[in-house]
């Protein structure tokens, strides 16, 4: 993970993304549309609705120890169909945003975004196998690459990716937008 | 008929044959892509997790690029994620004066400005809206027939904007598919979610999700997607995805240009049929016959 995209993560501020999510919740009715949506819902440990609820009251700790918002895969159903017609997912997306700049967030999660985003900032565009490269060696885990094997071995099979070692201390593409991001971040 | 045309990056990758079928598909049928030649990344799931701005700034950056191009037409784009991000830039602008201004004061960084009004569309959108069955049915000159094909449309290709088709039961693919001289597989989860980049971060809710579909495809020949993120879940992982649900769930899944591509008399080289993961055996003496 480089410094930039690190810090382009501290730079938010925390409270006021939490308030705006909070506020984005406050018409949240209870009635469980959400979760009955939610094709995650099952292996979550508070459902949709019940984070809904925690918001709302302002249970920040219960929400991050929580790994209710890790498991939404954006698909939008609950955000379609809510009566209220409240962000749903994007609200999640704040929560994840959120654990990211707390430095709660999963790591597998969190280094899996800031890999990708490194790898933009670089080179403005991913390569696949070399994103891939770059997010074992920041998990530092010999293990992991194991349960990409069988992909990463058929996709080098098709000639679907090169399997080309990744080039550091190059100066990225998107230095300049990923700095000014940080810059206006930190000032709002 | 002509539009600027944003592969995304998996198209350069994993979903090549998506990029080449999709050009093939446009070639045949008269449509003129536009390349923005310093395209960048959308951002993807991952910047909407990071960074809001930046979230919006990484696809208004492709946005600003063809608004300097001086050309009067839509983005047709072939990955859902992609759109979504696209699409969802102009949503913003539109509500929010704060944004529109430090999404420029970021794009300045490379001398570049987005006003809004640029339309991006999904690939699918313009199949089913602008170019339509009929248009296809007249270039198709090798029927599919006997093929049943299940549409998977996903969800962001849907949701939360879509505005082309029914977020909760898309129809838009079944004249495309029946012009090709093909089947509807009947079934309900053709907007579903396929688990998306939590096959990454969570595989076993991943598999779970997929092993769903995959179950309920049984009896089609083929699922048709319209996404590299649907397609790699649903065609890399059916060995996995049979042991978990112990049954065998191998099926075909082709991008629908694809299948359009095969029944134009397309061969399999331009098509690119050989990077596919799920091709079966089965399927492609079905074809031949
Ligand atoms: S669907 Fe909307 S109103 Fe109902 S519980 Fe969920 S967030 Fe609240
Ligand atoms: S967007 Fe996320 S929380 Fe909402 S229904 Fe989909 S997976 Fe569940």
């Amino acid at each position: 993970m480089s410094e930039e995209t690190r810090e382009l993560s501290e730079g938010h501020a925390e409270e006021d993304l939490m308030a705006a999510i909070r506020e984005n919740i406050k018409a949240c009715m209870q009635c469980g549309t959400c979760t009955g949506s939610c094709g995650s819902a099952y292996a979550m440990d508070f459902t949709p609705r019940q984070m809904w609820r925690m918001v709302q009251l302002g249970m920040v700790d219960e929400i991050f120890n929580s790994r209710t918002f890790s498991l939404c895969s954006s698909c939008y159903y609950c955000t379609l169909r809510c009566p209220r017609g409240l962000p749903l997912t994007e609200s999640i997306h704040g929560l994840k945003q959120l654990a990211v700049a707390k430095g709660v967030a999963e790591k597998k999660g969190a280094r899996f975004y800031q890999t990708f985003l490194d790898t933009v900032r670089r080179y403005g565009r991913v390569r696949e196998m070399e994103l891939m490269a770059r997010y074992f060696i920041a998990m530092k885990s010999p293990v992991l690459p194991l349960s990409f094997t069988p992909l990463g071995m058929k996709l080098m099979m098709k000639g679907k990716v090169s399997p080309e070692m990744p080039q550091f201390f190059r100066p990225g593409k998107l230095d300049g937008i990923f700095r000014k991001v940080k810059e206006l971040e930190a000032r709002s | 008929m002509k539009y600027f045309y944003y592969s995304g990056c998996s198209l350069e990758g994993t979903a090549l044959e998506y990029d080449i079928s999709t050009r093939a598909v446009m070639q045949a049928l008269g449509v003129e892509l536009i390349e923005l030649d310093d395209w960048t990344c959308c951002g993807a799931s991952a910047a909407e997790a990071v960074s809001e701005l930046l979230s919006m700034v990484l696809p208004a950056r492709n946005l600003a690029l063809a608004a300097r191009m001086d050309q009067d037409c839509d983005f047709v784009i072939p990955c859902s994620a992609c759109y979504l991000n696209l699409r969802k830039v102009d949503e913003h602008l539109d509500r929010d004066e704060g944004l529109r201004e430090k999404i420029n004061a970021v794009l300045q960084e490379e001398e570049l400005s987005y006003k809004g009004g640029i339309k991006s569309r999904h690939l699918l959108d313009v199949l089913a809206t602008d170019i339509g069955a009929e248009m296809i049915k007249a270039k198709v000159n090798r029927k599919l027939s006997g093929l049943r094909i299940a549409p998977y449309y996903g969800c962001q290709a849907l949701r939360p904007y879509g505005g082309y088709d029914d977020p909760e039961e898309p129809r838009c693919m079944e004249p495309l598919i029946e012009a090709l001289g093909a089947e509807v597989h009947p079934w309900p989860m053709g907007a579903k979610c396929c688990g998306a980049g939590l096959m990454t971060t969570k595989k076993e809710i991943a598999l779970e999700l997929t092993g769903e579909l995959l179950k309920a495809a049984k009896g089609a020949d083929c699922i048709a997607t319209v996404c590299p993120m649907c397609q790699m879940n649903l065609d890399s992982y059916q060995k996995k995805v049979s042991q978990v649900k112990g049954e065998d769930l191998r099926i075909s899944v082709l991008y629908l240009p694809q299948l359009i591509g095969m029944a134009f008399g397309l061969n399999a080289e331009a098509l690119k049929l050989d990077l596919n993961m799920a091709y079966t055996d089965s399927l492609r003496t079905k074809l031949k016959n």
